[in-house]
């Protein structure tokens, strides 16, 4: 892919569906951390779909966000269905826009994703509120923004895999 | 002839497709949740296979807080054990007249023939951690059905009622706190046994009393302790203290806001109170053959046998 006004960019190697697995059960793990009180908990779990639906919308998708929507949604005794239907819908955006948003800088992409992270925020408070529960208060959406300021971390860290050389030149590691 | 892309392009169906699908599901199982609880089996199925993951998780924190308690200071240690010791002594000097007390009131309520207070069973349990969902005030204790916790069960800390258990896992359960939008206590003014229902104000740390009357008998630091007519909370239980009143003269009724008297964000330990009280000691035989014996028809054979 050749950057419009930005850096080179490198070609990946394939990603391993096994890292892909992997990253998505630790941000599970992640979201099941005892976080008390606090309000403005990144959804981290939200953040690694939409890297990987932006990144391999061929090897993940709408029903494996669904899939942890609802392991989400058992772990903290949420509504069930509520995060798997918020997550499909973060699946679908992400997978929409995964031709477009590449060609932007790092931080214009987490501008999108934002976005998506807080319309599938407001998804769920509409749900829950519907449901009868009580809305959360502003605190809540706060964790979209600190999610959606961890993509460019996120991008480093989750392609670093495929950043690796193909074969290693034993007289020039690096 | 059809002109059908390679198989090697099919992506199968489109995403909006998929999403219609999935989000259908989705909506289903919210109503089968919220509405009909009849999801109930599937969410334990998946969160017993979530619950290893959420042992994972909760393990390096639980092992943080206990490192942290390690190392405590000689300070803490010595101040804490003193103050408890003052308090022992304190509640000594009560503690001794329970006993009496405990022998004179079950006489008077046998004077009175008033039903004698049943023990309850108690299982002691800590707090896991607080739920992780922003739109309920929950907690999760360690005790599930296998220790023989069930739904329904009332939770209690050293100074009131914390709330309710509303779902049970094999080893873990879900405690709805009385500050829920959902949960609600029958309770009784301390001052003059005036019975009202407390509803969770669910903006956390409130509790609301609800329709009472604008001129009704309440005042601010009025002590609730529960009424007990709801079967599930034992009488007596301290829940709140009224903190403001807003008597509104275009409203029906006042809006009285309470404060739980009880540490719901705070404590850690807290005791499980079995629904049903300890059984009563059983009808005596008789009287249930008595009644019993005359509905039976009798046999031909055994009519014979008669006098």
């Amino acid at each position: 892919m050749i950057p419009i006004g930005g850096q080179p960019q490198r070609i990946l190697l394939p990603v391993n569906v096994g890292f892909m697995a992997l990253t998505l059960v630790l941000a599970l793990v992640f979201n099941l951390l005892p976080w008390g009180d606090i309000a403005a908990v990144p959804d981290i779990l939200a953040l690694v779909l939409a890297f990987w639906c932006v990144h391999q919308p061929r090897k993940i998708g709408i029903g494996t966000a669904w899939v942890l929507g609802l392991f989400m949604d058992a772990g903290t005794g949420a509504l069930l269905g509520q995060h798997a239907l918020a997550y499909a819908v973060l699946a679908f955006g992400a997978i929409g826009l995964h031709r477009r948003i590449l060609w932007f800088s790092l931080w214009q992409q987490a501008a999108h994703i934002l976005l998506l992270l807080l319309a599938s925020q407001l998804l769920m408070v509409a749900v829950r509120v519907a449901a009868g529960g009580s809305s959360p208060g502003f605190a809540y959406f706060a964790g979209s923004v600190i999610a959606a300021a961890l993509w460019p971390t996120a991008t480093f860290l989750l392609l670093l895999p495929q950043r690796r050389p193909e074969s290693v030149d034993e007289n020039r590691p690096i | 002839m059809d002109y059908q892309p390679p198989p090697f392009f099919s992506r199968g169906p489109a995403p909006f497709v998929r999403l219609t699908f999935f989000a259908s599901l989705a909506v289903l199982l919210m109503v089968l949740d919220a509405r009909f609880r009849y999801a109930e089996p599937l969410r334990q199925v998946i969160a017993g296979l979530a619950y290893p993951l959420q042992r994972a998780a909760s393990a390096p924190v639980e092992l943080l807080v206990s490192a942290a308690e390690f190392f405590t200071t000689q300070v803490g240690l010595k101040r804490d054990n003193d103050a408890l010791r003052a308090k022992e002594l304190q509640d000594a000097g009560e503690l001794l007249m329970v006993d009496a007390l405990r022998a004179e009131n079950s006489q008077l309520r046998k004077l009175l023939e008033a039903r004698e207070r049943l023990p309850r069973k108690s299982t002691f349990a800590e707090i896991v951690y607080s739920g992780r969902d922003p739109f309920s005030r929950k907690v999760v204790i360690d005790k599930g059905s296998h220790q023989g916790v069930e739904a329904g069960e009332a939770v209690i800390d050293d100074v009131g009622v914390i709330g309710q258990v509303t779902r049970v896992f094999p080893f873990l359960a879900e405690v709805t706190l009385v500050t829920d939008k959902d949960e609600r206590v029958p309770v009784q003014v301390v001052r003059n046994g005036l019975r009202a229902v407390v509803y969770g104000g669910g903006d956390g740390g409130t509790l609301d009393l609800s329709y009472m009357a604008a001129n009704a008998d309440i005042q601010a630091d009025d002590e609730l302790v529960t009424s007990g007519i709801d079967g599930t909370y034992p009488a007596g239980l301290p829940v709140g203290k009224v903190s403001r009143i807003q008597r509104d003269s275009a409203r029906a009724f006042a809006k009285i806001t309470c404060v739980p008297s009880s540490g719901t964000e705070q404590h850690k330990q807290v005791l499980v109170l079995s629904r049903e009280a300890v059984p009563p000691p059983v009808p005596e035989a008789e009287s249930t053959a008595k009644t019993l014996k005359p509905r039976k028809k009798p046999r031909p054979g055994a009519r014979e046998g008669k006098p």
